[in-house]
């Protein structure tokens, strides 16, 4: 089985986690990776794309709706819409907020568990809330891989322990640091 | 003999009722939701099985087929789309500074809003079109394909607790008065002056499947499409080229693009980062 999408949700500390996770990634690593991170409506236009990008040599960009998704991209959700796969290409919608949220962690990670289920990893990383869990959870029971960032290692940790109690647990709970690691094994070991 | 079936709960099974629901509406009802984008329908379709305490879409087509009440309640949460007042205020800024000034050079203009929804972007273009001394030259025409919910942008109320946010926005997108003088509170809802409504003429239109009915200086479908799917994009992007006249604006939501649509060569970008386009040719 290989790996053909990583989604990433992140909140509060999402910023510094989702830095260190790119730092540490090998540009072998290749499959997408979607990342929902919690932000405000007025957030600057392109800012988080940038500061990412700095972590990083593949693209950061926000795609537009309907953007094929392509590999070695990471791929951030835009602010104040929820960000959704289907069929190698995003779609976006403007529905209510989910757990307080848009982007939502949740609203991603099911469009990820039904359109990818067994090849997609799902990390929930750093964060305040409770989105995510559900998320998770749908990806656990569609098959894929799940990885939570250890909740001690967490600048917050009520929200991988929200997705770790309401997904049963995951397949991997890491300091953010080796989830890098991690993913060579899952995407690049595999292949060897 | 036992059938060669997957798992109940597969994602493949899900998919296969919701195309049997679709047809069945759209046999049932005429409303063709087959071209919608799939993730968010599913979504969508989940919260109205959810409403009616249903597990599988399979029974919410049984509830859907046998109970028109049923239908309207569905037919709501497949066409409202949310939005705010002044949504993208950077937009709106963008339309005073661009489109303004083509409208002035017109005796009338024809605006219209696609895919209204409950009419924020309407009022927020009104309040626009006010300030700038356009009103009595223009005509807006806001149409969405649900009756129910043009209803509910004529009466131009909305919630109360959302002025702050439309203020803030309001501001931000350039507003040259004090937002609280369009509405009154009225309970929880806040009264948006009538007389805004005056050059807006409220109609039931169905993108996917009605043809072009004027010729339009602008077009404004901003995050509607974003609910089609690809081949039901291209065909309302025809529809919309067949609509504007020669120098029309089409203005589209912050993350859509006329890229890769039929008619991306007869439009030059007007102001890109605000998917702001013009038609050339």
């Amino acid at each position: 089985m290989s790996y053909e999408l990583i989604a990433i949700g992140a909140s509060w500390g999402g910023l510094h986690a989702m830095s260190a996770l790119l730092d540490g990634l090998a540009p072998e690593v290749d499959p997408p990776i979607v990342l929902a991170q919690h932000r405000g409506v007025d957030s600057l236009r392109g800012g988080l794309e940038a500061l990412l990008q700095k972590h990083v040599e593949r693209p950061v960009r926000e795609p537009d709706d309907k953007e094929p998704i392509e590999r070695a991209h990471v791929y951030v959700a835009p602010a104040d819409y929820h960000l959704l796969v289907e069929n190698g290409a995003f779609s976006l919608s403007t529905d209510e907020r989910v757990q307080f949220a848009r982007p939502s962690i949740d609203v991603l990670f099911e469009s990820v568990a039904a359109a990818y289920a067994e090849r997609a990893i799902g990390i929930v990383l750093t964060g305040a809330n409770e989105d995510g869990a559900r998320g998770l959870a749908a990806i656990k029971a569609a098959g894929g891989m799940t990885v939570v960032q250890d909740p001690a290692s967490a600048e917050r940790r009520f929200m991988p322990e929200a997705a770790l109690a309401l997904a049963g647990g995951a397949d991997a709970i890491l300091p953010v640091g080796e989830i890098p690691g991690l993913l060579y094994e899952l995407c690049v070991g595999a292949r060897a | 003999m036992a059938l060669p079936v997957g798992r109940p709960d597969e994602p493949d099974l899900e998919q296969i009722e919701v195309g049997l629901l679709l047809e069945g509406i759209y046999r049932r009802y005429g409303f063709d939701f087959r071209e919608y984008a799939p993730a968010s329908l599913r979504r969508r379709l989940r919260r109205r099985m959810d409403g009616e305490g249903v597990e599988t879409v399979s029974a919410l087509q049984e509830l859907v087929l046998h109970d028109p009440q049923v239908m309207e309640r569905l037919l709501l949460d497949l066409s409202i789309n949310v939005t705010a007042m002044f949504r993208d205020p950077s937009f709106f800024l963008a339309f005073r500074q661009h489109v303004v000034p083509l409208l002035r050079t017109y005796p009338f203009s024809r605006l219209w809003v696609a895919g209204c929804s409950t009419g924020e972007e309407v009022y927020s273009l009104a309040i626009l079109l006010a300030e700038e001394g356009l009103s009595e030259r223009t005509r807006v025409y806001a149409t969405d394909i649900n009756e129910a919910v043009i209803d509910l942008a004529r009466l131009g109320v909305f919630p109360l607790d959302k002025m702050q946010e439309y203020t803030h926005n309001y501001i931000r997108a350039g507003g040259t008065t004090a937002f609280s003088k369009y509405y009154v509170a009225r309970y929880d809802g806040a009264q948006f002056a009538r007389s805004l409504a005056d050059s807006v003429v409220f109609a039931q239109h169905n993108l996917a499947s009605d043809a072009a009915f004027n010729e339009f200086h602008v077009i404004t479908c901003r995050n509607v499409m974003i609910y089609f799917d690809r081949p039901l994009q291209d065909h309302v992007h025809r529809l919309f080229y067949e609509s504007l006249a020669i120098f029309g604006i089409l203005a589209l939501g912050q993350k859509e693009t006329i890229r890769q649509s039929p008619h991306e060569r007869a439009f030059e970008e007007l102001a890109a980062e605000e998917r702001l386009y013009r038609k050339v040719r």
